[in-house]
């Protein structure tokens, strides 16, 4: 036995602070991961192993006003791939059966496995491979899938439509772009949103609320179950069902009526401001817009010089002629500048100093009354001459120019009303100020005289047009037009069953229907008339740069009316070539429930009438 | 009769409980992340289940209990007997493997006895344990003799050159922990010295090799550390084995000429700064050999070898992971020194054993609710990679309850082998102390990613009979040998 070294026993320090060194850097190294990188390292954990697998929701019906199904959802397929077990696939038969050629499924095979065009790639996952299709294609290809071994179906909804009508209102469904998740944190790439119509401004009723399935997969990307036996499950909430105010019958007939014609026709119950129609013409069959074809179909449409995506009923712009001269006629009889009796001349126009308004031929001088049902010019510009003439009641110009501005706006023109479809355009309604900038301070009733005949700077949508109607039935007052009736489960907004009341008294809005019905009975819209109710109208020739505008305005039946319309045809000619007739059978339609039989040869022959408007850009 | 209760009583009190205590913790633990690193989330069943890994542990843990009964009480001298034998014959035993082994993942070392695989290298350490002992017991034994030395090492080396041969290169390198005994026993500490810095230079050259410095100059940063730090340590050793501050003086000087050389490079004219560091190593080399010619010492020029030695040695390094080893090996190392960032590549490994732990936080996720571990994220998540479970369900404490456990193990292994008087138990029990704490330290610094993915079991956590069994005999013969201590006395 050796004498103890004590000199290696020291040595043992080295050693065991070797050993606690090492502890002590351990414990810093897990310091580090788990306290202080503990949260990101969770977050990856949760990535790896929680799959969030997304329950879409059935999204809601639409319906017209009298329960016809309009809007609803079909089953499509989608294949699905599994790469690891698709390996051997008879690549040419799968083609022919699909209808696709083998470099579009070689290029499609690459952009699944590319990591950054598909994040969550893994060979083991079903894998999206061609989407949309429909129940044919699915049909023929299901047969043959025993074939094709790793290939599988899924079965995703998509909108269908029942009739080719409506296009406009009802909108469709595509997929999100990058604005719309920025602006709506619900939406992921790949989710479905309303772009046009109802299916854009009822998306949040619509669309429901997604669920959420948390299931666990693992580093093959297998599924293994679902997290906590389903307790953080979401179950999804289906959309809400939409009843629409349109009446499908009558909104198919304006859309026949408007075959080959530029134009809107836009129909109102004025006692609940719910749009009964509203056409817009070009239009397009919706059943096109939806499946794989809707991206080829949309550019289509875009690039179509007559542009059948616009919604003209609130998009487009429009003077409204004669049918504004309602609105003069209510304003000067409610500031005093007429009454009834007012009498004023008019020689085949208005002439002062070499200023000229033409007009047709009719009796002179007319009091008011007939001066509406005869359409005549001079009346109203002689009105308009003496309001922002009147320099004792208003000061200057600009001022009475704001007082007649602030008639009109209390009427709904020069602001979008707030119909509830997107897009809807303010039209144009002048101000002092806007004259001032313009003729830079040298102006007066004379040099703007063409706006009391609805010319001039001012426009109007034909929504704006009908809502006139509408207010003129109401005798003073409208309901903000609103296009959807009724959403499933909740009260539809306030909005829509406020009364606006314009600046003008009731017992004025009178005279101005006697003079309407006037213009029914021995006036411009005399084709109009028929013994079943009695039909209040307008007519309006709005000049134009081509040929003019035919439009037409009214409502039936006088006492309680049920519907206020108004017809806008581009390059029509005459408000009586077009409008009128037009106007008289969706009333017929509306009120009747149909057409009589003279009724519908009239329509089979203005559905056969085309206007030409050349290839120009419009 | 009462005398010889008394006896048995003594022998039982002298038996080393605290050590007992901690192992049997250490195994407690150890089970439970077995069951969670092998439970399913969709297994029925219960752990004991002998169709599972957790109940398969149980039996293993059963067996290793009634090893440790067997082995105390069988009499310590039977070692002593029969080291020399059993090292023997397990040198023969290793030989004979890798024609005996199925291939497992490309690794010769499992010989198939009935159902069961054993693999031989678990148990080589404890054959070599004892013969390093009982050589060491030699009369006048010292590791300053040079024929006592080089019979040490060689009996380190053999059976790791035979593992070697068995495609296990990380139980091979179990091995290099007996350096640390034969550090206790008297090997030189610069022969230590020069294998950790041979390690330093190995990682910082090949780490930083292709980064230029301050990312303009046309010079390696790996390469001019490296050399500086041959500079320093030759500058530290010359201090620390020789009294002549004064030469050591002047080669500190030399080495400022490299540093002069990087700031005119840096600031005026760029050139590659690593030549005059190259230049200054050589100048301190030749210094050196003129010091031992000139005071007719060896000392002076076993430094300058040491110079001379370093610079080989970081050159030949690049050389030998571009031209020697073998691609998954160049790839490990590569990963391992942040090299390589594909989260998909061979470094996803690393990266998902980290976000297992690091996602445990302060408390962890709670017994079987890991799921890096029980969806497959982690690779051999029950073996070798099973600390990444303690991580995830037991979080900070957790973890630093087993570091805290091991240290104590190790620190109470070298207090015990350091009270034996019996030279023999002694080494032997360092080498015990010291295979556990190359274990401990490996395994964990590879799963904390600070270490070389070096595929070697968790002492008394990882999964299996083999390594289990093995840790048991080597702890356990030792604790025998720790009982006889007192009547030698």
């Amino acid at each position: 036995m050796k004498e103890k070294d004590y000199k290696l026993e020291r040595r043992k320090y080295v050693l065991g602070g070797a050993a606690v060194l090492i502890a002590v850097i351990y414990l810093i190294r897990l310091f580090f991961l788990q306290l202080k990188g503990g949260e990101n390292y969770i977050a990856q954990a949760d990535n790896n192993a929680f799959l969030h697998s997304v329950q879409f929701p059935a999204r809601g019906s639409i319906t017209d006003r009298n329960g016809k199904l309009l809007v609803y959802n079909q089953p499509a397929y989608d294949i699905m791939v599994v790469m690891k077990e698709q390996e051997g696939v008879d690549t040419m038969a799968l083609c022919k059966c699909l209808g696709i050629d083998t470099a579009w499924y070689n290029r499609r095979m690459v952009e699944i496995k590319d990591p950054y065009r598909n994040p969550g790639y893994s060979r083991y996952t079903q894998q999206l491979f061609m989407s949309q299709l429909s129940a044919e294609e699915f049909s023929g290809f299901q047969e043959r899938l025993f074939r094709f071994p790793g290939f599988y179906i899924q079965k995703r909804s998509i909108r269908q439509y029942s009739y080719p009508n409506a296009a406009h209102i009802l909108g469709d469904v595509g997929e999100v772009n990058p604005a719309d998740i920025e602006a709506d944190s619900y939406y992921r790439s790949g989710d479905y949103i309303g772009k046009l119509g109802v299916e854009r401004s009822y998306e949040k009723e619509l669309r429901g609320e997604k669920g959420v399935e948390i299931l666990l997969r693992d580093a093959r990307g297998r599924i293994k179950g679902k997290y906590q036996g389903g307790k953080f499950d979401k179950a999804p909430v289906p959309g809400r069902n939409l009843t629409l105010s349109i009446d499908h019958e009558l909104q198919a007939l304006g859309e026949r009526l408007m075959t080959g014609k530029l134009g809107s026709i836009v129909a109102i119950e004025p006692s609940t401001g719910e749009i009964l129609c509203m056409v817009s013409s070009p239009t397009y069959d919706p059943r096109t817009m939806v499946g794989r074809q809707r991206g080829k179909r949309n550019k289509e449409l875009s690039q179509d010089p007559m542009k059948p995506l616009l919604n003209r009923a609130i998009t487009g712009t429009f003077p409204p002629g004669s049918t504004f001269k309602t609105t003069q006629a209510l304003t000067f009889l409610q500031e005093g500048i007429i009454t009834p009796g007012t009498a004023f001349p008019c020689s085949r126009g208005f002439h002062y100093g070499r200023l000229t308004v033409g007009c047709h031929g009719h009796g002179s001088p007319l009091p008011l009354v007939p001066a509406i049902g005869t359409s005549c010019n001079g009346y109203f510009c002689w009105g308009l001459y003496h309001m922002l003439g009147s320099r004792s009641k208003y000061g200057n110009t600009i001022t009475a120019m704001n007082r007649w501005r602030d008639y009109m706006v209390s009427m709904g023109f020069g602001y979008p009303l707030g119909v509830d479809m997107p897009g809807e355009k303010r039209g144009m309604i002048p101000n002092g100020e806007y004259y001032d900038k313009h003729y830079k301070g040298s102006w007066n009733g004379l040099t703007v005289i063409s706006i009391a005949i609805g010319q001039g700077e001012v426009t109007a949508t034909p929504l704006q047009i009908a809502n006139l109607a509408s207010t003129i039935a109401n005798r003073g007052y409208f309901i903000t037009p609103h296009i959807v009736k009724q959403v499933q489960g909740v009260p539809l907004a306030k909005e829509y069953s406020e009364k606006h009341y314009t600046m003008v008294d009731q017992r004025h809005y009178e005279t101005v229907v006697t003079g309407m019905r006037k213009a029914v009975l021995d006036g411009t819209c005399r084709s109009a008339n028929t013994p079943m109710y009695e039909v209040c109208g307008k007519t309006g020739t709005a000049q134009n740069r081509g040929h003019d505008h035919s439009v037409f305005m009214g409502f039936a039946p006088r006492e309680q009316p049920k519907i206020a319309v108004a017809v806008y045809v581009e390059n029509g000619g005459w408000g009586a070539t077009y409008g009128v007739p037009l106007g008289a059978l969706i009333m017929e339609q509306y009120i009747n429930g149909r057409l009589s039989e003279a009724s519908q040869k009239k329509a089979d022959e203005f559905a056969a009438k085309r206007i030409s408007y050349g290839s120009s850009q419009r | 009769m009462a005398h010889r209760n008394d006896k048995q009583r003594g022998i039982l009190a002298r038996l080393d409980w605290f050590t007992i205590v901690v192992y049997i913790a250490l195994l407690a633990m150890g089970w439970m992340s077995v069951c969670g690193a092998s439970y399913d989330f969709d297994q029925q069943g219960n752990f004991f289940d002998f169709g599972t890994r957790s109940g398969m542990q149980v039996v293993w843990i059963g067996t290793s209990f009634v090893l440790a009964t067997l082995i105390l009480l069988v009499s310590e001298r039977v070692y002593e007997v029969f080291a020399y034998v059993l090292y023997a014959a397990f040198m023969v035993l290793l030989l004979a493997t890798p024609f005996l082994a199925h291939d497992i993942k490309g690794s010769m070392s499992w010989i198939k006895i009935g159902s069961f695989s054993i693999q031989p290298a678990e148990f080589a350490k404890f054959a070599t344990a004892l013969c390093l002992a009982k050589y060491a017991c030699r009369y006048e034994y010292s590791m300053l003799r040079w024929r006592d030395a080089i019979i040490s090492i060689a009996i380190v080396l053999l059976p790791m050159a035979l593992i070697v041969l068995q495609k296990e290169t990380g139980s091979a390198l179990v091995y290099a922990a007996f350096f640390l005994v034969l550090y206790r026993e008297g090997m030189y500490g610069s022969i230590l010295f020069a294998g950790i810095s041979a390690v330093i230079y190995f990682v910082v050259g090949i780490r930083f090799a292709e980064v230029p410095m301050w990312g303009i100059l046309p010079t390696s940063l790996g390469e001019f550390v490296v050399l500086m730090l041959i500079i320093a340590f030759t500058l530290i050793l010359t201090l620390t084995y020789t009294a002549t501050h004064r030469d050591t003086m002047h080669m500190a000087l030399i080495a400022l000429a490299p540093i002069g050389g990087l700031l005119f490079a840096r600031y005026i004219i760029p050139f590659n700064a690593a030549w005059i560091a190259l230049g200054a190593c050589g100048a301190i080399a030749l210094y050196l050999i003129y010091l031992s010619l000139r005071e007719r010492m060896w000392r002076y020029f076993i430094l300058s070898l040491f110079t001379l030695g370093s610079l080989g040695f970081s050159y030949a390094c690049s050389y030998v992971l571009d031209n020697v080893l073998q691609e998954h090996q160049q790839t490990r190392i590569r990963v391992l020194l942040g090299m390589e960032d594909d989260p998909r590549g061979a470094g996803y490994n690393v990266l998902q054993a980290q976000i297992a732990i690091g996602s445990g936080g302060l408390k962890g996720k709670g017994f079987l609710k890991g799921t890096q571990t029980k969806l497959k994220y982690v690779p051999e998540q029950d073996t070798d990679f099973i600390f990444c479970t303690v991580g995830e369900e037991e979080g900070f404490i957790g973890c630093s309850v087993v570091i805290g456990l091991f240290l104590i193990l190790i620190l109470r292994l070298i207090h015990l082998a350091e009270r034996q008087s019996d030279t023999m138990a002694r080494v032997y029990g360092y080498s015990v102390m010291s295979i556990f704490l190359f274990h401990v330290a490996i395994n964990m610094g590879m799963v904390l990613g600070l270490t070389p993915v070096i595929g070697i079991p968790l002492p008394f956590f990882s999964y299996g009979g083999s390594s289990l069994w093995g840790f048991t005999i080597l702890l356990f013969v030792f604790l025998r040998m720790d009982m006889e201590r007192t009547v030698k006395a």
